[in-house]
């Protein structure tokens, strides 16, 4: 059964959601679950689709594929190395695939805590590493018709690995 | 064993997977790669540049060099771009 909003799945105390939705993403819903915690500090990311221009074609959508066998592995152990990393008690990530419309969230990151610290560099944390350690590939589709795969930015890989060196 | 492609590499190829049964030669990802390569134009399009591939051996990323002869599944992808 596939979980509803907001369902945390408890483990060793640490409560972790990971949710690889087709649809819309609840943002307000998953909010409201990590916040009835009560856990003092919640801190999230949420990613948007944007109307990007590229070589003068302005972008309608674009599509998440995705590695079904090893993504909610991978977003799994980027959770639990937040939880070992910060004290946390909950974090979610939630990642939509398929066609996403200009406008919609792709992804909600979120963590809590009963620090701000540690709310705030745990959630900038997860998203870093996601884009860089989880199985999923974006491709933009133009206003004329066509489609672009979109590459790995550089800036991306030097902030993920800024993270191993950071105290 | 099973081979998954993902992204540029899949449509260039043709098929999101494929089943191939390897030569004793292929041990490592990067002998596979070679290996691929000669099979047609459109391995050769996915594989031109292999300095910019990503591996995953049974669902554990790997680099050129991993051996892969006990392997079940090979995934061969371009750089991630989620988020």
């Amino acid at each position: 059964m596939l979980p509803g909003t907001g369902d945390f799945s408890p483990g060793d105390g640490r409560m972790i959601r990971i949710h690889l939705p087709q649809k819309a993403l609840d943002l307000a819903g998953e909010m409201a679950a990590i916040n009835a915690l009560g856990s003092g500090a919640v801190a999230s990311f949420t990613g948007t689709a944007r109307a990007d221009d590229h070589a003068g074609q302005t972008v309608t959508a674009i599509e998440l594929e995705h590695y079904p066998a090893m993504t909610s592995a991978a977003l799994q152990a980027l959770a639990e190395t937040a939880m070992q990393r910060w004290p946390l008690a909950a974090c979610c990530i939630i990642h939509r695939t398929g066609i996403i419309p200009v406008g919609d969230a792709i992804v909600l990151v979120a963590a809590a805590s009963s620090h701000r610290v540690a709310a705030l560099e745990s959630c900038s944390f997860l998203i870093d590493r996601l884009k860089t350690d989880a199985p999923f590939w974006k491709k933009e589709y133009y206003d004329n018709g066509s489609a672009r795969w979109v590459e790995a930015k550089a800036a991306d890989t030097t902030r993920a690995q800024d993270w191993n060196i950071r105290a | 064993m099973k081979l998954v492609y993902f992204a540029y590499v899949r449509e260039h190829i043709g098929y999101d997977s494929e089943e191939v049964d390897l030569p004793a030669t292929v041990q490592t990802i990067a002998d596979c790669l070679g290996w691929l390569a000669v099979r047609g134009e459109g391995y050769r399009a996915a594989f031109a540049d292999p300095a910019k591939l990503l591996f995953a051996v049974d669902q554990q990323m790997a680099d050129q060099t991993a051996n892969i002869t006990c392997c079940r599944e090979l995934a061969i992808f371009p750089p991630v771009t989620g988020g």
